[in-house]
């Protein structure tokens, strides 16, 4: 399948890509893994007139820790996060990468290209919404610093204006006492999953200090659960505050019934994902190592 | 020819035309050790130009929908699916294809592993799987069981139900120890 002829423009910086997509205006748009924008492109659901190729940008691609956060430039790779060392310092963000489809994919998309794509089904925005994540933003004029839960706006939909591009993304480390973890629900690794949750807390001994919890493919973007989180915060987590949660969770998920599921299903499916990740998450926070992985059906 | 506009856009805002005709842009790529300079159209893929511009045909199309791995290529060491990238974006790589992997007339053990372990019926999906199996192997010679599952989960195959796949790429591993 081919897409609709485009004009190809290979940008040596990223300030030279903004440039181009000022000049070229609305039918422009910005290349980086292509995973998510070249299918679309050849069902034709896409058809951008110029295409500006951000892979040939030198210093794009980096993890860097940095003042108590790690930096990640904005063409690195899913597959470069998965087999990082730095990146596994923050636990979560491994289960994140080494989840997304397949190697094949890892290799090619980009964190960049998924928090600008806003997909619903997306796994990094449900990841990094349960830590403090901010996506620098460059301009024509200026450079500006928005927090992840302003920067998606709604399904596909972000803060970007069309001639700015994500240059890098800022995750701060989490507190001493923290563990995280995210389970996904999936068919097959080369689809987005039916259901995910992402979950990170603070453990003072047994009590819950603090958590985050994030619901993703449930609604038009990541859902926080925060009556979940308020059934956990400042307790011990026992096998009462557990179910809470989940009820609480399962209540707050907003799903489509599709080809993955029914609503109940997914509802369902959900609240167990989110027990899951609380339990891995509080034996990481005090101080296992655990390794998950996705649920295949 | 005059720059036409396209409907409802103003004629105000200087935009380089995008109905002027569609360059061909140039690149040069190594192919299985081989160099190649050629100008291609910005949207033809790179499985489309192994298979027609380079007549390497070894590279299947099956889902064309990034789904199914039939199309595999390791480029730069990675592997890709090259029915999902553009074959402008290959400009300056090296990119290995099924061709490329038998030297002098000898097999790589990939390829007499999947032979010797049935790891194939009809054969469509081989070459992708034997790309997926080789960068796998290419950095980690003793890969567990986890890790050969992971490596070609992006990889479908509608004959063998993956078990005789599984073991050749097994077997091939051992047969590459020291290699
Ligand atoms: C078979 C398959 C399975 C997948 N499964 C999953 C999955 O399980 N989980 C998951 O999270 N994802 C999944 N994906 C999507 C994958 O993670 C993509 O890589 C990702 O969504 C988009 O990143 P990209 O770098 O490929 O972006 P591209 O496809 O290049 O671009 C996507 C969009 O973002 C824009 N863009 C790209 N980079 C920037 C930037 N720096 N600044 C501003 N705008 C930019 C582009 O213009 C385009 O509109 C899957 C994809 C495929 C093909
Ligand atoms: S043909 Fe490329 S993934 Fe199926
Ligand atoms: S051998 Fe027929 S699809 Fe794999």
């Amino acid at each position: 399948m081919y897409p609709r002829a485009f004009h190809y423009h290979r940008a040596s910086s990223l300030k030279e890509a903004v440039a181009m997509l000022s000049q070229l205006g609305d039918d422009a748009k910005l290349l980086a893994g292509g995973q998510s924008l070249i299918p679309l492109m050849k069902l034709r659901f896409a058809n951008p007139q110029h295409l500006v190729d951000l892979n040939f940008v030198p210093g794009t691609s980096y993890i860097k820790e940095e003042g108590g956060a790690l930096r990640f430039g904005a063409l690195t790779r899913h597959a470069e996060i998965e087999n990082s060392a730095t990146a596994a310092k923050i636990p979560i963000l491994h289960d994140c990468a080494a989840g997304i489809a397949d190697v094949q994919v890892r290799n090619r998309g980009t964190i960049g290209g998924s928090l600008a794509e806003a997909d619903p089904s997306g796994d990094w925005a449900v990841v990094l919404m349960t830590l403090s994540t901010e996506v620098c933003c460059l301009g024509a004029k200026k450079t500006r610093t928005v927090p992840l839960s302003d920067f998606i706006k709604d399904a596909y939909t972000t803060a970007l204006a069309h001639d700015e591009l994500v240059s890098e993304v800022v995750v701060k480390a989490p507190p001493k006492g923290s563990g995280g973890a995210y389970i996904a629900f999936k068919r097959s690794a080369p689809v987005y999953p039916t259901a995910s949750a992402a979950v990170q807390l603070i453990m003072d001994g047994d009590v819950c200090k603090d958590v985050v919890i994030a619901l993703g493919c449930v609604g038009l973007t990541a859902i926080k659960a925060k009556d979940a989180e308020a059934a956990l915060r400042g307790q011990r987590i026992t096998d009462k505050a557990l179910s809470a949660a989940m009820e609480a969770a399962r209540a707050a998920a907003d799903p489509q019934s599709d080809m993955r599921g029914s609503t109940d299903y997914k509802r369902a499916l959900v609240g167990a994902l989110v027990k899951r990740a609380i339990e891995v998450a509080m034996r990481r926070a005090h101080g296992e190592q655990v390794e998950v992985g996705h649920i295949y059906a | 020819m005059p720059k036409k506009l396209a409907k409802g856009k103003k004629a105000a805002e200087p935009k380089p035309a995008a109905n002027a005709a569609i360059e061909e842009i140039p690149i040069s790529v190594q192919v299985n050790g081989k160099p190649h300079s050629l100008s291609v159209e910005p949207r033809t893929l790179l499985v489309e130009f192994l298979r027609e511009n380079l007549d390497l045909t070894g590279t299947h199309v099956g889902c064309d929908t990034t789904y199914c791995g039939a199309c595999t290529v390791v480029m730069n060491g990675a592997a890709v699916k090259s029915c999902t990238m553009f074959a402008v974006q290959a400009d300056g790589a090296e990119i290995l294809t099924v061709e490329g992997l038998e030297k002098d007339g000898q097999l790589h053990p990939i390829q007499k592993a999947f032979g010797d372990s049935y790891g194939l019926q009809c054969g469509y999906c081989t070459p992708g799987l034997m790309l997926s199996a080789f960068q796998l192997l290419s950095r980690n010679r003793q890969p567990s069981e986890k890790d050969i599952r992971k490596a070609i989960a992006g990889n479908t195959c509608r004959c063998t139900g993956y078990q005789n796949i599984f073991k050749a790429i097994e077997s091939a591993a051992q047969n590459m120890k020291g290699v």
